[in-house]
């Protein structure tokens, strides 16, 4: 099967070293795009004013963390079933950037939040369940790293990660539930601006540069970890960078 | 060689069960640690918000659950570790039984040692900070019913970190998004309870959880003792 | 019987991306025992991690003929019987707890007479009664020999079964491991001394690349 060729590092390598420079080119374009649409032609809101204008971050960084982590998963379901080197690297390369992503979004959340009402910090359902979504990925970080064997590292990252996954929708609903009991906090994020069709284009575009972003630079990062992973293999000791890293370092 | 009955799971099972209470009752202080811790933050939130009748009716439930959070978090040191150390673990893994029924067996004698007392002393607590007897009939339901969830989930953390650096304070970010849920659902049927609105839902919720990780951690926790064991 | 208990195949393990050994292959029939010698750190207890199946072999397989464990993805106590260098008993129970306790877990009957028995033909009655914690580390090896007598294994992983024992324990071990190749039964063990067994065996050299 051709997908299960480029389940070996030593064939994805080059795929990836094709793709991500594609993938980072188009998602600038798109970046521009969306940013122009969002800061410059978009109306402000009638209620908001130009401040608003930031959700055109917030959006697209919230999503994209919860899609890296419901992708971390579905690696590390591959990676548990079929037992492939890859699939604990694809996961580990993932983290980072949902885990920056994650603050992004708490971050942008809180600039919004200030001068809408007047406090940087709200217990709102979502911002609060994104805050766990942070610690889930900075508790596999903080795991694989302290792992030395490499197999077991990447085996146990993937059992947090399919853990935490399958209680994403829990933690979720528990914190929705415990965000409407207690019914401080008069405002939230869930009422929305009203989407004039301008705002959902910037959101959509932005959302897609966001994603192509996060793909290019986990093949990117995916390299560098098959690089090290791999470094006692044949080929990884024949490839041109190699050599001249080597040659430049003065080594045989 | 000798000829002896065939293996038996059940018989595994029990033996780990009483193995493992008989080793913590000839070593009280290690789980009476984790209830004296639980005593001890009970006590420190009064003195720290002040002895305000109101006010500590309010944060009761919330003060005491996750008190009880954290000394159930505390006590996972004890679950995994010794029997990785010297050997117990590995033969466990090598035992005619599951290794997710013997580590079934391990976490139900952990939560008779660390949880029931929890259980048992949250009413006396509770008394101190002023709760109604039907709040503290519903904490008390929600604790017996959360802390066993509390440390089906905390065994797998504790089994991932086995022997890892900095394990414990590893384990503990692990385990605090995985806590949320059970942490809303019990205070907030006791706060239900309190305002008259009944917490029959929440402790729904809470039973359902308690299924879901009664049938999955065990297997999640087995492959996590085994990577350990590798 | 079977003719053969377990075959090993072209086995290889790797340890922080350094290959410790590869191409191990070896058989062991019922009534045999082999010997893995080689130098600290060559990977002798790992090869008896693989065969006990808890550590994965980096290449090859470990082959049980009995029809039982051709569904069976791992071997259990009821077939091999593991002595690691943690001996797998709890320092709080007595000696005489440690035996019965260890054979409930492992899903099989042993009544306290038996284990007590087991511990007088070890030489440790007057220690069977006290926690494994105040046992000398000689004491210690010989409570976890004394879990051999009443396993119904036929196959007897052991690292280092001999180290810490005095001369009398060593011969008491000694009897111990040759009444269970003469009834039949199988041993792999590593050593770093002679263990002088008699029957038919083997020496298998880690480190040279091959089976002796």
């Amino acid at each position: 099967m051709k997908l299960f060729h480029y389940a070996a590092p030593q064939h994805f390598y080059p795929l990836a070293g094709r793709l991500w420079p594609a993938l980072a080119v188009l998602a600038t374009a798109l970046a521009l795009a969306g940013l122009w649409v969002g800061f410059m032609v978009a109306p402000s809101d009638a209620q908001q004013g130009q401040a608003y204008r930031i959700i055109y971050i917030h959006v697209p960084v919230s999503w994209l963390a919860m899609i890296i982590y419901l992708a971390m998963a579905f690696w590390s379901v591959l990676g548990l079933v079929f037992n492939t080197r890859l699939s604990g690297l694809m996961t580990r390369a993932l983290a980072p950037t949902g885990a920056l992503l994650a603050f992004l979004s708490l971050w942008t959340g809180a600039l919004w939040g200030k001068p809408m009402w007047g406090t940087y910090w709200v217990w709102d359902a979502r911002l609060t369940s994104m805050l766990i979504l942070l610690f889930l990925y900075l508790g596999y970080i903080a795991l694989t790293s302290a792992i030395e064997d490499p197999r077991r590292s990447d085996r146990a990252g993937a059992l947090v990660a399919v853990v935490g996954a399958v209680n994403v929708p829990i933690i979720y609903f528990s914190v929705q539930w415990w965000n409407t009991l207690h019914q401080g906090a008069s405002v939230s994020f869930t009422q929305s601006p009203r989407m004039a069709s301008v705002m959902l284009t910037g959101m959509l575009l932005m959302s897609l540069a966001v994603w192509l972003y996060a793909a290019a630079i986990a093949l990117w990062r995916v390299r560098s970890l098959i690089l090290v992973r791999e470094s006692h293999a044949l080929w990884v000791q024949l490839l041109p960078e190699v050599q001249a890293h080597r040659t430049l370092r003065g080594a045989t | 060689m000798n000829a002896l009955a065939l293996p038996s799971p059940w018989q595994a099972i029990s033996g780990v069960l009483r193995r493992d209470l008989r080793m913590a009752l000839r070593r009280k202080s290690e789980w009476l640690g984790a209830v004296f811790f639980f005593v001890l933050v009970a006590a420190l939130f009064p003195l720290a918000i002040g002895p305000e009748p109101d006010t500590l009716r309010l944060i009761g439930p919330g003060v005491l659950w996750v008190a009880a959070l954290l000394a159930s978090m505390l006590s996972l040191g004890r679950l995994f570790e010794a029997d990785h150390q010297d050997g117990s673990l590995e033969q466990l893994a090598l035992s005619a039984a599951p290794l997710s029924w013997s580590i079934s067996a391990k976490l139900l004698a952990h939560w008779l040692i660390s949880g029931l007392p929890l259980v048992l002393l949250s009413p006396l607590l509770g008394l101190q900070f002023g709760l109604a007897p039907e709040a503290l009939g519903m904490l008390a339901l929600t604790l017996l019913i959360g802390t066993p969830v509390l440390s089906l989930l905390g065994a797998i953390g504790a089994a991932l970190t086995l022997g890892v650096r900095g394990g414990g304070v590893l384990q503990s970010l692990l385990l605090l998004p995985l806590y949320v849920p059970v942490l809303v659902f019990g205070t907030g049927a006791v706060d239900a309870q309190m305002r008259g609105l009944g917490g029959q839902a929440h402790v729904s919720v809470l039973l359902a959880l308690l299924l879901a990780t009664a049938a999955l951690s065990p297997w999640a926790c087995a492959a996590a003792v085994r990577l350990a064991l590798e | 019987m079977a003719s053969w208990v377990l075959t090993a195949m072209d086995l290889a393990c790797q340890k922080a991306q350094r290959t410790l050994f590869e191409g191990v292959s070896f058989s062991v029939p019922a009534g045999s025992w082999l010997h893995i010698e080689g130098g600290n750190g060559c990977g002798k207890t790992s090869l008896l991690r693989i065969l006990c199946g808890l550590s994965p072999a980096a290449r090859g397989q470990v082959l049980w003929p009995s029809a039982r464990h051709a569904l069976r993805l791992r071997p259990d106590r009821s077939v091999l019987h593991y002595i690691g260098h943690a001996l797998g008993l709890k320092p709080d129970l007595t000696a005489c707890e440690n035996l019965c306790f260890d054979a409930q877990a492992s899903g099989l009957a042993l009544s306290r007479e038996q284990a007590l028995q087991a511990l007088a033909e070890q030489g440790l009655q007057s220690r069977a009664h006290l926690p494994v914690r105040v046992l000398s580390q000689g004491q210690r090896q010989g409570v976890a020999l004394a879990r051999l007598r009443t396993s119904p294994a036929s196959l007897w992983v052991l690292d280092e079964p001999l180290v810490g024992l005095d001369a009398q324990a060593t011969a008491t071990a000694r009897a111990l491991l040759q009444s269970h190749v003469d009834a039949g039964g199988a041993i792999v063990m590593t050593s770093h001394h002679d263990v002088g067994l008699q029957g038919p065996g083997a020496r298998l050299q880690l480190g040279a690349r091959g089976a002796a």
